[in-house]
């Protein structure tokens, strides 16, 4: 079972750095956005299956913390990216 | 019985990296940054709560851990995941960032224009 986890990870970690490729790579910066919410994601992924691993339980509250930070980020990013500002006085779209 | 629980968990571990792997595909071969983002948006969001799911069974059944944070992550991430993935594509559309050519349809961009035309009046 062991074994089987660490393989697992090394499988998402070739797949982060596939990902990072995109990151560098992108022509515009909607496509660096998606591929750095990407890795955000997998990286939870990775927390999780290293709680496994390592046979603790006290990794699991950091993917709450990474999680809502992600979020945070994707959302004040894509605003940026659409109006030029993240925090304005227009109420319109 | 622990070997048909092993069994369980590590076939929802499976689906998550199988739809890990999807998502890495996606985002490296398809031309286009809407289509991008459908592909990392969704199969992201599976991969990661198969994943989850696994390792709450692996911590309840095995451990006898009930843990509430891996649940409250998962419902998390399944709501969080889909809305980013709009918010980005919807962003990339305001910024002005050009479909591929083998786009048939541009709904969006018809509602705009109507928008458009109607606050001009």
């Amino acid at each position: 079972m062991n074994i089987f986890i660490w393989i697992c990870l090394i499988i998402i970690f070739l797949s982060m750095l596939g990902t990072l490729v995109r990151v560098f790579k992108g022509p515009s910066t909607p496509d660096r956005l998606i591929a750095l919410d990407g890795i955000g994601v997998m990286l939870i992924s990775i927390i999780a299956l290293l709680s496994i691993a390592f046979d603790t339980i006290f990794f699991i509250d950091v993917i709450l913390l990474i999680a809502i930070m992600s979020f945070i980020g994707t959302v004040s990013f894509s605003k940026f990216i659409e109006k030029g500002a993240i925090i304005d006085r227009d109420t319109r779209r | 019985m622990i070997l048909v629980a092993n069994i369980i968990i590590a076939l929802f571990i499976l689906v998550g990296v199988f739809f890990t792997v999807v998502t890495v595909v996606g985002i490296l071969r398809l031309p286009d940054v809407y289509t991008r983002a459908h592909a990392a948006s969704k199969s992201a969001t599976l991969g990661v709560l198969g994943i989850l799911i696994g390792v709450f069974l692996h911590f309840w059944w095995i451990k006898g851990h009930f843990s509430i944070q891996l649940l409250l992550g998962s419902v998390f991430l399944f709501i969080t995941s889909p809305v980013g993935g709009h918010l980005m594509s919807r962003a990339a559309y305001m910024s002005g960032v050009k479909p591929t050519d083998l786009t048939v349809g541009d709904d969006l961009g018809e509602a705009i224009g109507e928008q458009k035309s109607h606050e001009e009046e």
